[in-house]
């Protein structure tokens, strides 16, 4: 059963450090057409309100059109951003990217982000964690409070769209509340892919109740798959099906320093995943060029002859990739209206 | 070299969210779709346009407690879809719509840079201010703006983003930045180097006092409402008369009316289809709503065909929320009444009679000569074109009136610079990073 599950892969595209000259654009479609052409499932884009670099989800906006199939995940930031901005901007990646867009969800926990902003002092961390979860949970609502359906352009009735599917989230938080409905129509996932980086407990709860990819770090297969059954209980505890919860290790790799290579990796992921401990691997080259050239080239490469990584991607979407289904809209089940 | 002729500046606005989008024509496609968005910017670069310019509203309109349902509903976040814009073109300058009062400086500074840096500078930011509680229910901040105080802050909104913007010295040696002033306090240092075209290009839509007054002391382009000749000539001598006072050139700001057009193969064609359009733009249901905007009642049992209420406005009630109100709605609902008795026009002919009329109406010859007139005789330095189909709306107009302004000698032949500023032709801005 475990051997057949499909095997996930990743790759962050700047290691941290998206520079900013004129050449950012073109070599980060260059490494994005890189990852596409291996068909990965997911590019991931750090980003901190410190800097240094450009705006993640801009960086891969700009990408989006120049690719066809990756996966585009930039991280954004909940601490000291507007929730309803948030949401829209990330439903718009996925409407820019037809599909393929996620967010990385992050916190802003030091003063210094803090006095960059001047909104508020940056509180305990534990809180921060609460709240990014509430903007996921009211991301969801807004990207969720225009049904599918919603757009009828009846010209008998002059009505544009069906107002009784677009709804009001009333949502009410501890630190902030938003009214709704969004402005931008639901996107193409429905829900673009919510990411959280589990590898911290203060995060671990949140990645729990709110995440479709948690990344976790781990020195061993052992520890890898007591974070990942702990996850697994969290989703339950929260009310979630833990198979729809994919849990991908983050690994930092040098390959100049990498003993054995890219073959030696190439079987760790098949020994890790084969045991079940992860459901796939997100690396993080310590050189973007030079060291998701070798994943690709060597790792990739050895996965797919021996018949663990597809040749190409199946679907078109990073929820098809991801063999995550597209959630119907909350309202539409529950039928609650305006 | 002989200084030319005044030349025309051309802007495209995508037809998304407002009643002059047509969306009930067959040939109307999706709002919402990047292969809309894809058209129209690709549409007017290859017209040699100088930017491509989206709007911005941040709560869906509402009317008598429920969402407005009869015009085009929903977009998607303006910056986003200009970064995705940018791969796609190669000069064409990117304009998005940002309120200044639901943002934080530091993080639009660096949005906005981004942008500048992706698309090889060609940003720009409208600089807008409209903000109310029914916006605000949105946001953690909620609404509390008066219009003197929405200025107070953009005005030092954009100054702060100005300094960040500033903080990189043009050598590319990363600074930092403090500001402390009555409506942000902040420091630390700014992540993204000057960007090719300096500074991001600064539009302002607003037109009070206040609002001119802003534009005058810190905006490269203004986006007005004044399309007529009369009207613009009269915006346009008490904007640029104002520059002065900062020190600044005539030149230094472009005005820039929003104008819708229709072309036909003749003029008495033109005039048919406009008068077309509108009918199409004020469906019966359009009608009843845009009179319950002046009346502030419920008037969903009147006829559109039918005459007029007789009864008197609300003055205080505040049916319609996320649309500009009506100043004086008795004073306006007596002119209605007084011209549909005259001309005995049914409630749906009075909307069409009163609404704005399109622009520029007529052949593709005598729409390019009227748009050379208004750009000669000081009534404007260029027009953001809004054309009423998307995507394809702009089509007619690249392919029939733009040769004619090239032919006329006010329009380029082909883009000289790479930037918008250069397109614009505005001064490089100075760096101001040094100064004390
Ligand atoms: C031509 C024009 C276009 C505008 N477009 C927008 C817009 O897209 N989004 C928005 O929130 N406000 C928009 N506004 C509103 C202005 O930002 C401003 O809030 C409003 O005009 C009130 O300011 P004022 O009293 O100075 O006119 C626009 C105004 C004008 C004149």
């Amino acid at each position: 059963m475990t051997s057949t599950r499909p095997l996930h892969l990743a790759a962050e595209l700047v290691a941290g450090s998206g520079r900013a000259d004129p050449g950012t654009a073109a070599r980060t479609v260059a490494l994005a057409r890189l990852a596409e052409a291996a068909a990965l499932d997911f590019l991931t884009h750090d980003d901190s309100f410190a800097g240094p670099g450009l705006d993640a989800l801009a960086v891969l906006a700009r990408v989006a059109p120049e690719t066809r199939s990756v996966g585009l995940v930039p991280t954004v930031t909940t601490t000291h951003t507007e929730p309803f901005h948030v949401q829209a901007a990330v439903a718009t990646l996925d409407w820019v990217s037809r599909g393929r867009a996620g967010w990385r969800i992050a916190v802003s926990p030091t003063g210094a982000e803090a006095r960059l902003l001047g909104r508020r002092p940056a509180p305990p961390t534990a809180e921060l964690w609460q709240e990014a979860g509430e903007v996921a949970e009211v991301s969801r609502k807004l990207w969720d409070s225009w049904e599918d359906d919603a757009e009828i352009r009846d010209v008998a009735t002059g009505r544009f769209i069906d107002r009784r599917k677009l709804h009001h989230v009333n949502f009410q938080g501890a630190t902030f509340s938003v009214k709704g409905p969004s402005t931008v129509p639901r996107p193409p996932q429905g829900n673009p892919v919510t990411v959280v980086d589990a590898t911290r407990p203060a995060a671990r709860d949140t990645a729990a109740h709110h995440a479709d990819v948690a990344l976790v770090r781990a020195a061993s297969a052992e520890e890898a798959a007591a974070l990942r059954a702990e996850l697994h209980r969290g989703a339950r505890a929260h009310g979630r099906d833990p198979g729809q919860l994919r849990v991908l290790l983050s690994l930092t790799v040098d390959f100049d320093a990498y003993e054995g290579g890219a073959g030696a990796l190439a079987e760790l992921i098949a020994g890790w995943h084969g045991g079940g401990a992860v459901d796939g691997f997100h690396l993080v080259p310590a050189v973007p060029e030079r060291d998701l050239e070798r994943f690709v080239a060597g790792t990739v490469t050895r996965l797919r002859e021996r018949g663990l990584f597809r040749a190409d991607y199946e679907g078109v979407t990073l929820r098809d990739h991801l063999g995550l289904a597209r959630p119907v809209s909350q309202y539409a089940t529950t039928g609650v209206s305006v | 070299m002989s200084r030319g002729k005044k030349q025309v500046h051309l802007a495209a606005h995508f037809p998304g969210v407002n009643s002059t989008t047509v969306w009930s024509d067959p040939r109307s496609g999706s709002q919402i779709d990047f292969s809309s968005f894809e058209h129209l910017a690709r549409t007017a670069e290859r017209g040699l346009f100088d930017f491509f310019f989206l709007a911005e509203g941040l709560r869906l309109r509402e009317h008598a407690g429920r969402i407005h349902d009869l015009d085009v509903v929903g977009r998607p976040e303006s910056i986003t879809v200009l970064n995705a814009l940018a791969a796609v073109t190669d000069r064409l300058g990117l304009a998005a719509t940002v309120n200044a009062t639901f943002n934080e400086p530091y993080e639009l500074a660096r949005r906005l840079a981004s942008l500048d840096h992706l698309s090889a500078g060609r940003a720009a930011w409208n600089v807008v201010t409209s903000s109310d509680a029914f916006t605000g229910e949105n946001f953690r901040r909620g609404g509390f703006l008066d219009r003197a105080d929405r200025y107070t802050r953009a005005a030092e909104f954009l100054g702060v983003v100005r300094e960040l913007w500033d903080s990189w010295t043009p050598g590319g040696e990363p600074g930092t930045f403090a500001h402390s002033g009555p409506q942000f306090r902040i420091e630390g240092r700014f992540p993204v180097p000057r960007s090719p075209q300096g500074q991001p290009v600064v539009i302002q839509a607003g037109d009070s006092g206040e609002g001119r007054e802003f534009a005058a002391s810190a905006a490269d382009v203004i986006f007005t409402r004044h399309s007529t000749l009369e009207a613009g000539r009269e915006f346009y001598a008490d904007v640029k008369g104002r520059l002065a006072r900062y020190g600044r050139r005539p030149d230094d700001l472009k005005i820039m009316p929003g104008v819708t057009y229709v072309l036909g193969d003749s003029d008495a064609d033109a005039q048919e289809r406009a008068a077309e359009i509108r009918r199409q733009q004020v469906s019966p249901q359009n009608a009843i709503l845009a009179l319950e905007q002046v009346w502030g009642r419920d008037l969903s049992g009147y006829d559109p065909d039918g005459p007029l209420p007789d009864i008197d406005p609300d003055p205080d009630s505040v049916l319609v929320q996320g649309r500009v109100r009506v100043a004086d709605p008795v004073g306006v609902a007596r002119k209605w009444r007084a011209l549909s008795e005259e001309k005995g026009l049914s409630i749906r002919q009075t909307v069409i009679e009163t609404g704005s009329r399109q622009s520029f109406v007529g052949s593709p010859a005598t729409v390019a000569a009227a748009l050379e007139e208004f750009v000669a005789t000081d009534a404007a330095d260029g027009f953001i074109l809004v054309p009423h189909l998307t995507p394809g709306g702009l089509d007619d107009f690249v392919d029939r009136v733009v040769p004619l302004l090239q032919e006329r000698g006010v329009f380029r032949t082909e883009y000289a610079g790479t930037t918008l500023r250069s397109h614009l032709g505005l001064p490089e801005p100075v760096w101001k990073g040094d100064t004390p």
